[in-house]
């Protein structure tokens, strides 16, 4: 059993609220240093596979159909084995 | 205490309670038994401490088809419908997880409705909040609207009318009451019933988990700082599993496959489960090793009080619950057989063959003590009579107030709340919010039904029975005012600890003042909720006794809104106008001072005004019609005025005071305006239903101009408009919004 | 010519103004359409499809990422390229966007809030199938209900819609003036409806269907429907 972790991300061109509404808090709380704050998602996927690669590619071509849209996210899958 | 700490406190229940379950039962209940009764017996689900009151209430009438005790009232409406509506309270839920303890609030009420059988076609709310410069207010604010918008918007039933109000009391304890309001072939009214032993009960809808467990319990104590473990965990919804399991439903009631349903709401299957076999007379056995769970590892007594959202309990015959799992399957549901109806009249609980619990049913759902509480007037009710109103009425600058109170949190536009909900889907909303009511057409049909929320608990805290009177009275003239005849009304009474002699007199007297205006506006009780132990590290909240009324328009193209239409128009304030400042928003305003004495209501006065308003719109004399109410007559012109776009020309001389004549909130009062070509026979319906009046003057295109007693008001209506239009918006989010963002 | 115009809309679990997409094409045609269960793996050759507003499977994920997914979309692309003419509304539009068959993508509205109030539309091409009807130029009033919709595309995207005159509806104020703050949901250039290249798709976020009758409180919206059906008229209907 491996646990795939797909984060997605709107794409830096895109503008991003909430991202900006939680950094003008963060901000006004006090805290110094901030660049920027963007918001995305992470899916955690459950799956069989014969190793890590087989199992990555898989969630990447998920990622590809239905997981991420490429008009306006980015997306990373990240794969461990579990015991 | 330690030593010889008695099996009950663990249940929340009092030794004399359960010596009275011993002796009911007559022996000692087991674990799982006791953990039944300490949730049907806890306020929440018992009413212990309010039946006895609850019982003052009118509850009949030839509109009623379906008074209190089921999940929801209903009302004829004709053309062969029934309006199925009930409010409900989730308070402590929404003070600790704003957007989900609205959103389940929502769901809840909305799952009663079409429990009753009845398409949802409309919702509405009332919301309390504190004082809106506190961010926590901010935050309550914008996660509660967003999450009764979430919820509803999902479903595509409209959020069309609520009210929401801002008051120091309700900082640590929020009120969020929600109502919904379905429509149902009044032949084809379901009801929760176990009836025909041998049918089979099943549960539909989401799996089990441990969602809210003892939160019936919780809505039965006090919050505080202190105990954040007593918490349950918090319920969240989800309003596509929702959505889907109203159109499942609807579908198999449709389709004649159902012999009884309810709704799982607080304490879960087992509230259900007890309830519909109390209601029949009947026994009914649960399963718990057949109920589809979310997680695994589930103690027997968690699954019978797990109250995981957007489920339902139906009682069907055998022979149709394939028909039915069919149907649940293809919305892409769970529908599962857990139990039977027996003839035994008991709740039983089983695992498999092993019986856990076995009581009979009326012990959980009728044999709760009755509690007469003691009461006691508590000393501000004298007290805070005498007020001294020399701020006011030496105030000078009465556009400057006008003003002020026009961007007051109690007074300023809603539009920032409810333009988060979508309360035009369905396409029946014909009146929108922002005025006195709305109405929504009813299809097929040329009626149409008028809609509205209120409770102004400032007047209750200060009298609670003149109050409770005003809160129905004010409820009815909103939705006359549209030209609806009121017909009957539904209520969420939010109040402190029962156990409070004083909090228990404020109930007492409010419950007293709601049944008397309700029997003198011919609008019966069809059902309601109770809501006690609404406090915060020991202080009560203002009692709130919030009223959902419902109205009938016999002619749904004859509805008259808020707003002026023409310039030209004549300009009446009908009802009497006293020397009445106390208790009033601009007092309020100006000291910060809750008191003086609450406007006087005369209820014959309110139901001869009411009916005026119904006839006189179904002759189309009325223009535009809105109630005097918080901020007087100034707020109510002005609002006719900027919302309509127009000016005013009015002049009024009178003996009452600048001050009071502006500003003071005398009731059964509404703000009319009337083409000029149908002076004459408006004047005359007037006086022959000797209606008291003034006419003040004129619609205009130009500026709000107002003189009262030689003193005159003159501002531009974009002067007035913009400060009422933005102060909301303004003030929830300043300078950002952090919340709405996560 | 035949005045038969046939139409479907589309029910997706979640769609929740499949009735009022119905009854306001009903109200503005004087002709019945019919309800397509998602899952239905074919449907006849409607010359109308309507793909409705609504949460379609809860908004989850993505409005409208899943919902693409459903059987009916393969017979939508299929009627798409017979020439039906296919117009999604608010969750339908982004359907549509997630489906491929509009570019483009539908972003949370600017001020994170969901809005439902009526907006104003400059009519910015008067020949598509669906603003025939209205005057070039014209301003229109609809209401919006969403929470997504700030409408995004690529700067080449942009650029194409543009030259291609595809854009037919911009968010405006009341006197028809375009500027930033028009947009109420932040969208680009104050896309408020856009079509395909073939001109026989419409996806939009406000709701024609919603002020169809002068009841609700204006008609502006029945003259999209009115619209769309003399179009199919004037096709000579596909069947």
């Amino acid at each position: 059993m491996f646990k795939a972790v797909v984060t997605v991300m709107l794409k830096k061109s895109v503008l991003d609220p909430q991202g900006a509404a939680v950094e003008r808090a963060l901000k006004s709380m006090g805290h110094s240093g901030i660049g920027s704050v963007r918001i995305g998602k992470s899916i955690e996927i459950l799956l069989d596979g014969r190793d890590e690669a087989e199992a990555e590619a898989r969630v990447g071509d998920w990622a590809d159909q239905l997981l991420a849209n490429p008009v306006m996210e980015t997306y990373a899958v990240a794969v461990e084995k579990l015991k | 205490m330690c030593g010889n700490a008695g099996p009950w406190l663990e249940h929340g229940l009092t030794q004399e309670e359960y010596d009275r379950i011993v002796k009911l039962m007559k022996r000692e209940p087991n674990y799982e038994e006791l953990s039944l009764f300490g949730v049907m017996w806890s306020e929440h689900c018992s009413y212990k401490n309010s039946r006895a009151q609850l019982k003052k209430f009118p509850t009949r009438g030839p509109q009623v088809l379906q008074g209190p005790g089921e999940n929801a009232g209903v009302v004829a409406v004709g053309d062969g419908l029934g309006v199925a509506f009930k409010m409900e309270s989730h308070n402590h839920p929404s003070a600790i997880e704003p957007y989900q303890g609205a959103a389940t609030g929502v769901g809840g009420i909305i799952r009663d409705i079409f429990a009753m059988g009845a398409r949802p076609i409309a919702s509405l709310n009332s919301l309390r909040f504190g004082r809106l410069d506190d961010n926590r207010t901010r935050r309550l604010l914008s996660g509660v609207a967003a999450g009764i918008a979430g919820y509803g918007n999902c479903l595509g039933i409209p959020t069309v009318a609520g009210e929401v109000y801002f008051h120091p009391a309700y900082q640590g304890n929020p009120l969020v009451n929600a109502m919904c309001v379905g429509l149902v072939d009044e032949k084809k009214i379901f009801k929760g019933s176990a009836t025909g032993v041998g049918n089979i009960v099943m549960v539909v809808g989401a799996r089990t988990g441990r969602d809210g467990i003892k939160g019936a319990s919780f809505a039965s104590e006090e919050l505080s700082d202190s105990d954040p473990d007593k918490r349950p965990n918090v319920q969240v919804g989800d309003p596509f599993m929702e959505k889907l399991l109203l159109e499942a439903t609807l579908e198999i009631l449709e389709r004649n496959l159902v012999i009884g349903l309810q709704d799982l709401g607080a304490a879960g299957l087992t509230s259900s489960g007890s309830e519909m076999a109390g209601r029949a007379g009947n026994g009914l056995y649960i399963d718990i090793s057949k109920v589809p769970l979310r997680e695994e590892g589930l103690a027997p007594w968690e699954i019978m009080l797990s109250e995981s959202q957007e489920r339902m309990l139906l009682v069907v015959d055998p022979a149709k619950v394939e028909e039915i799992r069919k149907i649940f399957d293809k919305w892409d549901l769970v529908a599962s057989a857990i139990g039977e109806v027996t003839g035994d009249g008991h709740f039983t609980v089983r695992r498999g063959d092993e019986v856990l619990a076995s009581v009979p049913a009326g012990l959980l759902t009728d044999q709760a003590p009755v509690n007469i509480r003691p009461q006691r007037e508590p000393a501000y009710f004298q007290e805070k009579k005498k007020a001294d109103f020399s701020r006011l009425l030496n105030c000078g600058d009465w556009a400057d107030l006008l003003k002020k109170l026009l961007a007051s949190p109690n007074i300023c536009s809603r539009r920032w709340i409810y333009e988060q909900y979508d309360h035009m889907v369905g396409l029946n909303t014909v009146l929108r919010p922002g005025g006195d009511a709305a109405v929504l057409r009813l299809p097929g049909s040329r009626r149409g039904l008028a809609l509205s929320c209120d409770c102004n608990s400032r007047y209750v805290y200060l009298d609670p029975r003149r109050g409770g009177a005003i809160a129905v009275a004010e409820a009815a003239r909103n939705v006359a005012c549209t030209g609806a005849r009121p017909l009957a009304l539904t209520n969420c009474l939010n109040f402190g600890n029962p156990e409070n002699p004083e909090i228990y007199w404020q109930f007492v007297q409010a419950t007293d003042g709601l049944a008397e205006a309700a029997l003198a506006l011919d609008t019966p009780v069809t059902g309601g909720n109770v809501s006690f132990y609404n406090e915060y590290n020991g202080q009560p909240i203002p009692p709130t006794p919030t009223i959902g009324l419902v109205g009938l328009l016999e002619d749904v193209e004859k509805r008259v809104s808020s707003e002026f239409k023409a310039a030209g128009d004549l300009v009446y304030v009908l009802g009497q106008s006293r020397e009445e400042l106390g208790a009033g928003e601009a007092h309020w305003l100006l000291t910060g001072r809750d008191e003086g004495q609450v406007p006087e209501i005369d209820l014959k006065e309110a139901r001869r005004l009411n009916d005026f308003l119904v006839e006189a719109a179904a002759g189309a004399y009325l223009r535009s019609a809105h109630d005097c109410a918080e901020g007087g007559l100034a707020v109510a012109l002005a609002e006719s005025c900027l919302i309509g776009g127009f000016g005013l020309e009015a002049r009024w001389r009178t003996d009452i005071s600048t001050a009071a004549a502006l500003f003071g909130e005398s009731q059964s009062r509404v703000i009319v305006s009337v083409a000029p070509g149908n002076r004459a026979v408006f004047e005359n319906l007037l006086s022959s239903r000797e209606i008291c009046h003034v006419h003040l003057g004129l619609v205009t295109d130009f500026d709000f101009c107002l003189e009262i007693n030689g003193e005159s008001l003159n501002i531009p209506v974009a002067e007035l408009a913009a400060p009422y239009n933005e102060s909301l918006a303004r003030m929830v989010k300043p300078p950002m919004n952090e919340d709405a963002a996560l | 010519m035949s005045r038969r115009v046939s139409a479907a809309v589309i029910v997706f679990p979640g769609s929740n103004c499949d009735r009022d997409c119905a009854r306001g094409w009903e109200a503005a045609t004087g002709q019945a359409a019919d309800f397509v269960w998602h899952k239905d793996g074919a449907m006849p050759d409607y010359d109308v499809v309507i793909i409705p507003g609504g949460f379609s499977f809860g908004d989850y994920l993505r409005c409208g990422a899943i919902a693409r997914f459903s059987p009916i979309m393969n017979e939508v692309l299929r009627l798409a390229r017979r020439g039906s003419r296919i117009i999604g509304i608010c969750n339908g539009f982004q359907i549509l966007t997630e489906a491929r068959l509009l570019p483009g993508a539908l972003l949370r509205n600017r001020d994170l809030l969901f809005i439902c109030r009526d907006i104003y539309l400059r009519v910015e091409n008067a020949r598509s199938d669906f603003t025939a009807g209205y005057r070039p130029g014209q301003v229109i009033r609809y209401p919006i209900a969403h929470g997504e919709g700030g409408f995004t595309v690529s700067p080449a995207g942009l650029k194409k819609l543009q030259d291609e005159d595809r854009v037919v509806l911009r968010y405006c104020d009341p006197e028809g003036r375009v500027a930033p703050d028009s947009a109420p949901n932040g969208s680009l250039d104050n896309i408020a409806g856009l079509i395909n290249e073939e001109g026989n798709i419409l996806g939009l976020m406000p709701h024609p269907e919603r002020l169809s009758e002068s009841i609700l409180g204006g008609d502006d919206g029945r003259i999209m429907f009115q619209s769309i059906f003399e179009a199919a008229v004037g096709a000579g209907g596909l069947n």
